[in-house]
């Protein structure tokens, strides 16, 4: 009978919804509920391969650049805890838990504050962050299609191009989407190094995107960054699995680098309806150049000589998620060195050693082809099991296999387009 | 060379009468996430906004990105209407962010949540990812509840006009003609109504709690195992038997659902699969708020009674 009743329902609802908020506010609140967001990542694979490390001719490799474990390992198990930290303030802490030969480290990923609604279109960020440049730099290893990055993006980034500063960002007040933004970050992290003002470090990155009718919607963005540096030591970082680096001392002095480059992702879901089947192609194109006087000494022999590099890369990949649940996906990846070392001074190594033992010889062009399958029963789980041949440029190949899980735990934020 | 300064006052002076002209008539502009809360915008706000719709009645509101479309509409919207209740969890957060907007923050006037200006349904006892995509609070598809609709449309009108205030009288004007209007569809509904009372039926997903609440039906069983995950196939076996000892009436999906699942267990179940708009042009005759009720209905109880 209640559809007598209506006007009466209705007018009895405006106390019945002034009684149940007073029921929401009295509520229990404990401090508990001031909790920031809270969310882990666990993240292992099993990997089959025959090298076990990552040497790519003419790229002196930083940052995390190289290959995984081979065997059982795990892999960046990433906590991250969030929260707008009041109406101004959004605030946010990304460190990677990695164990590798025996030991376990912590790495900040990423600590930073932003802005919220700053107006304008403006948004300012301030911490440890990963760069706005390019497409692949600002999503977590957690998030990516294939079980490993880009050769371009360990080769010219070590991985990731991250940095301790600021960044203002800029939305354009027009219908198509238009973002500007700045950095000026220490440029003391690779591919820059030590430099006595830590404040080297600037990028520019511009990005547009919209939609192709409800189905298909692209990004397209354009990215610069530049350093200058005092030092940079090469193999610095740390190589997940890979081998102590040998006795010797290899540095780039003076230098400046700058890299430049270009993005595109499209993105096609039948009536923009992602759930059952749904498709992305993504590709990059990255140039670095450096110079500075380069220095190799191992015991009392050494080597020095003005370098100028030029070094290049790309990847182009798709996802293709055929049914809710499983994707499938294709990449390949190639990265080419072009460097001119000049008023060369032998101090006991010679030439042909200096180029081989500093990495700046460049030979052949490295390049790998992957595939990669994966089945994700809910948001939170994910297992990927995938292959690579990469061809390192020296002529040698190696079939990798990767078995892989990423797991969600908690309140796992929003991942961005 | 006297005339170029007085061409230039003159220039001046136009583009000023555009700066000062052009707010005083502009509409606001509203983002709503989902066609019911957009089509609610227009039912209340009229002529003083314009309206855009991040999903259509095709797409699940569950799985959208915060793509760059989207990030430029947010970054001018005057009002942003979403369903809440964690529905929109997945883009929402990162669209307020990436916007740089100040009128649509969590703590402003012009971020209203439908679902959380009414009591919901389905609130969890204790969060537990096993149970599947649960919302903390609560079940976030409200719209379909008429009840709750006009109270969330009272809320909205009162929302508008404090946004707007000059305009208060005109929000409050339409949010009357537009519960008289849904009321007297009601009204009218009424036979029908009775018919679908005490009915048990299958569901897809918990899209159709509310509208059952209100209609004093039961879903007996639900074609997703639990919220957010795909029925396998030895679980839709299960389901045909709980089928025939419950006897449902029939089967209902929302014209965004994947219809495979449902139509495979109504070829074997023999019960009838009604398809309903579920939301503002889920199908030809669902154009605005009162017709998708009476379409809903009339649904419901020709192909699923009949």
């Amino acid at each position: 009978m209640k559809y007598r009743s209506y006007s009466l329902l209705v007018a009895a609802l405006g106390t019945a919804t002034l009684a149940s908020s007073a029921l929401a506010a009295d509520g229990k609140i404990s401090s508990n509920q001031f909790n920031p967001a809270i969310s882990l990542i666990l993240d292992a694979r099993y990997t089959d391969l025959d090298q076990t490390e990552l040497e790519l001719p003419g790229f002196q490799l930083g940052g995390e650049a190289g290959l995984p474990e081979k065997g059982f390992s795990t892999g960046h198990n990433e906590l991250t805890i969030s929260a707008n930290i009041d109406d101004r303030f959004y605030g946010s802490l990304n460190t990677a838990i990695i164990y590798s030969n025996g030991e376990t480290e912590i790495e900040l990923e990423e600590a930073y504050i932003e802005t919220l609604g700053l107006g304008s279109g403006l948004t300012i960020k301030g911490g440890q962050f990963f760069s706005g440049f390019g497409y692949l730099n600002g999503i977590h290893d957690h998030a990516h299609d294939f079980a490993d990055t880009p050769l371009v993006y360990d080769a010219l980034f070590g991985g990731h191009l991250k940095d301790t500063g600021v960044q203002l960002r800029w939305l354009a007040p027009t219908d198509f989407y238009l973002l500007l933004g700045a950095e000026v970050t220490s440029g003391s992290e690779y591919p820059s190094g030590e430099n006595a003002d830590n404040n080297k470090g600037r990028t520019l990155f511009a990005k547009t995107g919209g939609d192709f009718g409800v189905s298909s919607s692209w990004q397209l963005g354009a990215s610069y960054y530049q350093s200058k540096f005092d030092v940079r030591e090469a193999g610095g970082g740390h190589h997940h699995g890979g081998e102590e680096a040998p006795e010797a001392d290899n540095e780039l002095l003076n230098g400046e680098v700058d890299v430049s480059g270009i993005d595109f992702v499209y993105k096609w879901a039948p009536n923009g309806n992602g759930k059952q089947r749904n498709f992305k192609l993504q590709a990059e194109y990255l140039i670095r150049n450096e110079k500075a006087d380069a220095e190799f000494t191992e015991d009392s022999n050494s080597a020095e000589a003005a370098y100028d590099g030029e070094q290049s890369g790309y990847y182009v990949q798709a996802i293709y998620q055929f049914m809710p649940s499983w994707r499938v996906g294709a990449r390949y990846d190639a990265i080419e060195a072009d460097n001119k070392i000049s008023s060369f001074v032998d101090n006991g190594v010679d030439q042909d050693e200096f180029l081989e033992e500093s990495g700046l010889g460049a030979e052949g062009k490295p390049n790998r082809s992957s595939v990669m399958v994966d089945y994700a029963p809910s948001h939170f789980s994910r297992l990927r099991l995938q292959y690579s041949k990469l061809e390192n440029g020296h002529g040698e190949k190696d079939d990798q296999i990767m078995l892989q899980y990423t797991m969600s735990l908690g309140s796992h934020g929003a991942h961005s387009y | 060379m006297n005339r170029l300064p007085r061409k230039m006052s003159q220039l001046l002076l136009v583009l000023a009468f555009f700066v000062v002209a052009l707010p005083a008539s502009a509409k606001l502009n509203a983002f709503a996430c989902e066609p019911e809360w957009a089509e609610l915008v227009r039912e209340i706000g009229g002529d003083k906004y314009r309206v855009f719709s991040a999903t259509n009645a095709f797409q699940n509101p569950h799985f959208i990105e915060a793509r760059p479309s989207l990030i430029a509409k947010v970054r001018r919207a005057d009002l942003l209407v979403c369903s809440g209740a964690e529905l929109e969890i997945g883009w929402l957060p990162l669209l307020l962010r990436q916007s740089a907007n100040p009128n649509i923050q969590t703590d402003k006037p012009g971020y209203f949540m439908a679902a959380m200006q009414v009591s919901r349904l389905e609130i969890p006892q204790h969060l537990d990812r096993s149970h599947g995509d649960i919302h903390a609070d609560g079940n976030p598809h409200v719209h379909l509840d008429p009840l709750r609709l006009i109270s969330i449309a009272k809320k909205l009108s009162q929302r508008m006009a404090a946004i707007d205030p000059d305009n208060s009288a005109y929000y409050s004007l339409r949010f009357k003609l537009f519960r008289r209007q849904l009321n007297k569809q009601l009204n009218q509904l009424a036979p029908l109504i009775a018919q679908l009372e005490g009915q048990k039926v299958v569901v897809y997903h918990k899209s159709w709690s509310y509208l059952l609440d209100w209609l004093d039906m039961t879903a007996v069983a639900d074609l997703e195992p639990v919220p957010g995950v795909a029925p396998s196939s030895s679980y839709l076996v299960k389901l045909l038997k709980q089928i025939r000892q419950q006897k449902p009436a029939f089967i209902m999906v929302a014209a965004y659902q994947d219809q495979k699942a449902a139509k495979w267990l109504a070829k074997k179940s023999g019960l009838p699969l009604v398809v309903l708009p579920y939301t503002i042009g889920g199908n030809d005759s669902s154009n605005n708020l009162v017709e998708l009720f009476a379409d809903t209905l009339e649904q419901m109880v020709q192909q699923g009674l009949n």
